[in-house]
């Protein structure tokens, strides 16, 4: 199966969202969109100059887009906020904690420059804590999807499930390598069925999840690959089934080791099939400037640190 | 719709029976916070009289409660901790049955020690409590009244020590660049905040200039003065639809109508317990029936 994932053209994810955004624009009235002076950088003009009146520009004010946010949603709209993953996390963690989480109001929070690949804008940028936040509020729904193709059918999908949901994507033209078409919220892909080693990533790590689950066949290794958009609700089935066959299990992200999809899955493990893990992830550092594949070399996301750690697991 | 809410809507134009209702609501706050020995009586007080005049006369409201609030007025409390005048104006407009006051702040209510919409209370459209997020929300509902070309009005309450917060200003300038004209922000400035007289913790200077510079239609009334607030409230009618939110600067007393806890912030949280209840109570006529 993994012959099946290779690419042809790099997009970045953010423009599979302003994708979408478009479509949403033409197919749903109640869907809202706000953006806090980043409109070019979220791909969001086409909806904006299809729908003028169904967008609103805040400003360099994130925490006040929060809570319109909220007001729009309690009058029955679907509002989209959009800007950095920085922005739409710490910077206004209470606001959404208050006005959208605990008042489970139907706001879809869309963030775009996540993680490491946002690049040479550094570490002030490059948030890698968003996914802890987000996935410890209750009730909020957390997803990183992959690539081009499966942000903009998050996006879409999204539309019609009534709740908070956090959406994570990011900067960087990144290998478009998942078909089109329907994404299911909280439900794992499997990739490739193996019987070694369980590998799991998320978001942009998956590309690079899938280039080393290819080497680590070619050398006879039997890897099961799993594509986990959803890191909440975490399809806990998929990841116990394939564990229960494997007995061990990598999870890639770009993010924090602490309080990442890593540590939901060694959480899941733990209570319920205790195993051997190895994590690929930021080990409790800030980035810095530089080109997207240098840092994830840089830190530890690398092909090759995939495949390492897988292989010492399997000893 | 219980008998009393049909009686008093009858008369509602009468400003005396406005009064016998706040007087209600003033002894539901005092006794609401001495039973859970905790909770916020100061401004809850203070901020009595507006809205008991808001939900009694002002608003086209319905306590069958839709969330979405289409097609009324709806009203958002920025400043949360004033929950037990909220819950106790929200029962005697019969949103919920006034007997339910007496869970206040214990433990599966529905009445939290700050408002909020996870336990399904009628009349609590979002949660308040962290301040300075009430404003922003209720743009959001304008901005949707607008979009479903719903001519009624949003009404939101604020404290004065909330308006330190930044995201009130944030939202301040986006209501007035976007024309949010259909909202109506009343302050409710006594000059009081947990640690003291705003003046000495952070002073709000010039607060009519402030909201007048940001684009605001700025209003003054006396938050205890019927006739006036009832004058103040048309005149923010009035100026709704011109191109600019309004803003009512409302000057009020924290802790009005018990003599002691009157004009201090040493009452802003703190509970009365059974004497200065039993005095406080001896003040406020039972008007409507204690819950």
């Amino acid at each position: 199966m993994l012959e099946n994932f290779n690419y042809t053209e790099k997009k970045a994810t953010r423009d599979g969202f302003g994708a979408a955004m478009t479509e949403l624009g033409r197919e749903n009235p109640d869907v809202i969109a706000l953006c806090a002076d980043l409109v070019g950088s979220l791909k969001i003009n086409k909806f904006i100059e299809e729908n003028p009146d169904r967008f609103f520009q805040v400003g360099v004010a994130e925490a006040n887009m929060m809570g319109i946010a909220a007001g729009l949603a309690t009058g029955g709209k679907i509002p989209f906020t959009s800007t950095f993953a920085n922005f739409s996390t710490g910077r206004v963690y209470d606001q959404i904690r208050q006005s959208i989480a605990y008042s489970h109001k139907n706001v879809k929070i869309c963030a775009s420059h996540a993680g490491l690949t946002l690049g040479e804008d550094g570490a002030t940028h490059q948030i890698l804590e968003d996914i802890g936040l987000m996935k410890m509020l209750p009730g909020m729904v957390v997803i990183n999807p992959a690539d081009f193709n499966q942000t903009k059918a998050a996006t879409k999908a999204i539309a019609d499930y009534y709740g908070p949901v956090y959406l994570r994507f990011g900067r960087p033209g990144w290998p478009v390598f998942m078909p089109e078409g329907n994404f299911e919220i909280g439900k794992a892909i499997m990739m490739n069925e193996g019987s070694d080693i369980t590998l799991v990533a998320t978001g942009h790590m998956l590309w690079y999840a899938v280039e080393a689950a290819k080497s680590m066949e070619a050398e006879g290794i039997s890897v099961e690959l799993i594509n986990i958009h959803t890191i909440k609700p975490l399809d806990n089935e998929a990841i116990l089934k394939s564990v229960r066959k494997t007995g061990k299990c990598v999870v890639a992200e770009e993010h924090q080791r602490l309080g990442g999809l890593g540590e939901s899955i060694a959480g899941l493990l733990a209570e319920h099939h205790p195993s051997p893990m190895r994590f690929v992830a930021v080990k409790d550092t800030f980035g810095e400037s530089g080109k997207p594949d240098q840092l994830l070399e840089k830190y530890g996301l690398s092909i090759n640190d995939i495949i390492k750690n897988c292989k010492s697991l399997l000893g | 719709m219980p008998f009393f809410f049909e009686s008093l809507t009858n008369t509602m134009n009468d400003i005396e029976n406005l009064k016998r209702i706040a007087s209600q609501v003033r002894r539901d706050i005092i006794r609401q916070t001495n039973m859970a020995s905790s909770g916020h009586p100061g401004g809850s007080l203070g901020c009595a009289d507006f809205l008991t005049l808001l939900y009694f006369k002002i608003m086209d409201h319905n306590p069958a409660f839709n969330m979405d609030a289409a097609n009324e007025d709806v009203f958002f409390l920025s400043n949360g901790h004033v929950s037990p005048l909220f819950y106790s104006i929200l029962s005697r407009a019969a949103y919920f049955p006034v007997s339910e006051l007496a869970t206040f702040r214990k433990l599966n209510s529905r009445l939290q020690g700050h408002p909020a919409t996870h336990e399904g209370l009628p009349g609590v459209r979002v949660a308040s409590g962290s301040l300075g997020q009430g404003l922003s929300v209720a743009i959001g509902m304008a901005l949707t009244k607008k979009l479903n070309k719903d001519n009624k009005t949003v009404y939101v309450l604020s404290g004065d020590g909330e308006l330190q917060e930044g995201q009130i200003w944030e939202a301040a300038m986006f209501a007035a660049h976007h024309k949010v004209d259909n909202l109506v922000l009343t302050v409710d400035w006594n000059g009081q905040q947990i640690d003291g007289p705003n003046d000495e913790v952070i002073s709000l200077g010039d607060l009519n200039g402030k909201w007048t510079s940001f684009g605001w239609e700025v209003l003054e009334m006396d938050g205890h003065d019927f006739n006036d607030m009832i004058a103040t409230l048309e005149e923010a009618k009035s100026k709704c639809k011109n191109g600019k939110p309004v803003c009512i600067l409302m000057k009020t007393a924290m802790g009005k109508g018990v003599d002691f806890m009157e004009g201090t912030h040493h009452w802003h949280g703190k509970a009365p317990n059974a004497e200065q209840t039993e005095i406080a109570l001896s003040q406020l006529e039972e008007t409507l029936g204690d819950y």
